[in-house]
């Protein structure tokens, strides 16, 4: 299998972050190397296994619903890069 | 009392209990050396004036039950720590400091412990040699210009040089047991769900543990019975009985079945770890453990398994990074643009790529084909260790394939920074314990690791095993203050 240019390209939308084209071909060729070495699971059938997707064999405890930790307003906007008030700031979204 | 860090914690703990050091000239101890020690780079923030106070404070009305009793300590910077910057090694969170604080650090503080800063690791915990931190490379105390391994390289280099009495690390693929290899210490990967991952940054949700890291197994045992609690704010913590794991460590280990797995001898495996295993097993029968040949026959398959899994969950965790929030911020013309900007400039090469992976093994049209895939054969995987455990108590492999090697050897080759991990992964994505001692030397005088993978949940087993094999290999880090001028 071969990870070209584009593919680089459209998975660098999807993972929002922007390349430019010297960084498109180094990552093209490492994310080859990666995947070549990745290719040795083909080597085994796993029709008839169950996906794993968790190690701990416990289900979910249930909680009661209801607020433990309140007044966080200040807390949650503390480290934000940019702020008005009570509000995240991001660039202009609606013309 | 002189050479105060040159004590294991457990001495640290008895003379402070019995009034022979106060908590103030421990801490002062630590903190000179550590100041003196800032070529090796292992701390991101120190807070030693803050250290200080605490340890006067203790002084003045010192609560000797405590387990920990003002004792300082210096933590991963992978742990949030209330009104202390928290940066994971990366540039994207190089200014937050977190509003809350770990469950696992908590611990630690309830406990009489005492703070001294924020040690260094791999960006989000993605490295085997502490080169991804935004912060710099790490020096191991063994030998100038050689890596502490990683991700934990800060936790294993601070506690190799004496710089803390003990700390702690996380571990995804091996973060806490191959940079213990690679400087002569004691690191304890936890069963998967024995330590609350609460307030720690999240790299691969379902193989991240918190450990300790130690001088030796003793030290080892009494912070495990510290940080492992059940949390119910974190979904995946497992209420299970937690033993005090100091109290119960016992070198008889009389009749314990330890497994060989003989998948682990991979090709080109050098001599000398070789001869370390066989070493490593004529300990354990010295110590009346009787050694059972085994076979885990998806060992090789575990590397690409988890070169699927952990970039998956990674990209997945790491999508909160959006300059918004908190943490490092680029401007660009619009939102879209900001958001690519800021994750461009803001994580570092190796994130990129595991971020890139991820995606790609989660996107449209590959989901099946790679994540399911490595899914299955993490059922296998496990399936492998639950069929050795109808056999065996524990199990003794080499933590590392080689020996520390130097900064800048494999920065080139992702792949070839990857099989460092070849033999701690497998036990990650079976969420089973595992801990590396130290065990010997190769040519070059540098140290190597074993490792003693238990039974989901038996972590006082594998510590008894490790503190009987201990006292056999009797291991003496070859450390002489090259840095200090």
């Amino acid at each position: 299998m071969s990870i070209d240019l584009k593919t680089i390209k459209h998975i660098s939308k999807l993972s929002r972050i922007s390349v430019d084209e010297k960084k498109a071909e180094k990552l093209a060729g490492d994310l080859n190397s990666i995947f070549d070495f990745i290719e040795k699971l083909n080597e085994l059938k796993t029709d008839n296994v169950e996906p794993l997707t968790s190690v701990a064999e416990t289900t979910l405890k249930l909680r009661t619903d209801e607020v433990k930790s309140k007044n966080l307003r200040d807390q949650v906007i503390k480290n934000s890069p940019k702020e008005n008030e009570d509000y995240f700031v991001v660039p202009k979204v609606i013309e | 009392m002189s050479d105060i860090t040159k004590q294991s914690l457990s001495e640290l703990v008895e003379n402070i209990k019995s009034k022979k050091l106060s908590s103030s000239e421990v801490t002062k101890a630590f903190v000179e050396r550590s100041e003196k020690s800032k070529e090796l780079n292992a701390y991101i923030t120190e807070d030693y004036a803050n250290a200080l106070n605490k340890a006067k404070k203790f002084d003045e009305k010192p609560n000797l039950d405590l387990k920990l009793p003002g004792i300082p300590m210096a933590v991963k910077d992978l742990f949030c720590t209330r009104d202390l910057r928290t940066t994971a090694g990366s540039k994207i969170l190089n200014n937050f400091v977190p509003t809350y604080e770990s469950t696992v650090t908590q611990n630690i503080w309830n406990e009489g412990a005492i703070l001294m800063g924020k040690l260094n690791c791999d960006e989000f915990a993605m490295g085997s040699s502490n080169e991804t931190s935004f912060f710099g490379n790490v020096q191991n105390p063994i030998d100038k210009n050689l890596v502490p391994g990683g991700s934990s390289g800060g936790s294993s280099s601070a506690v190799a040089a004496q710089l803390t009495p003990i700390t702690i690390g996380t571990d995804t693929g091996g973060s806490i047991r191959q940079p213990a290899s690679f400087t002569g210490t004691v690191g304890l990967k936890p069963t998967y769900g024995s330590c609350s991952r609460y307030g720690i940054v999240a790299f691969a949700s379902s193989l991240d543990q918190a450990g300790p890291m130690a001088q030796n197994v003793k030290d080892c045992a009494l912070l495990q019975e510290v940080i492992s609690t059940y949390d119910e704010k974190d979904s995946t913590s497992i209420d299970f009985k937690r033993n005090e794991y100091s109290k119960e460590l016992t070198k008889d280990i009389k009749g314990k079945k330890i497994g060989i797995p003989k998948e682990y001898r991979v090709d080109g495996m050098p001599k000398e770890i070789e001869d370390l295993w066989k070493k490593g097993i004529e300990y354990a029968k010295d110590c009346g453990a009787e050694i059972i040949d085994i076979s885990l026959p998806h060992t090789n398959y575990a590397l690409p398994t988890y070169y699927i899994v952990a970039p998956a969950e990674a990209s997945s965790n790491l999508a909160r990074y959006d300059g918004v929030k908190y943490g490092f911020r680029a401007e660009g013309e619009n939102l879209i643009d900001m958001y690519e900007k800021t994750r461009s400039e803001g994580f570092g090469a190796e994130v990129q790529r595991r971020i890139m992976i991820g995606t790609y093994v989660l996107s449209s049209g590959y989901y099946d084909a790679y994540y399911l895939k490595a899914q299955k054969v993490r059922k296998l995987i496990k399936n492998d260790f639950d069929d050795a455990y109808k056999k065996v108590d524990a199990i003794l492999t080499p933590s590392t394939p080689s020996s520390a090697f130097k900064i800048g050897e494999k920065t080139n080759d992702p792949v070839s920074m990857y099989l460092n991990d070849i033999f701690t992964v497998p036990v990650n994505l079976a969420g089973l314990p595992g801990i590396s001692i130290p065990a010997g030397h190769d040519a070059k005088g540098y140290p190597l690791g074993l490792q003693i993978i238990g039974k989901a949940f038996d972590e006082q087993n594998i510590l008894n095993i490790a503190y009987a094999m201990e006292e056999k290999i009797n291991f003496k880090n070859n450390i002489n203050d090259w840095w200090i001028k």
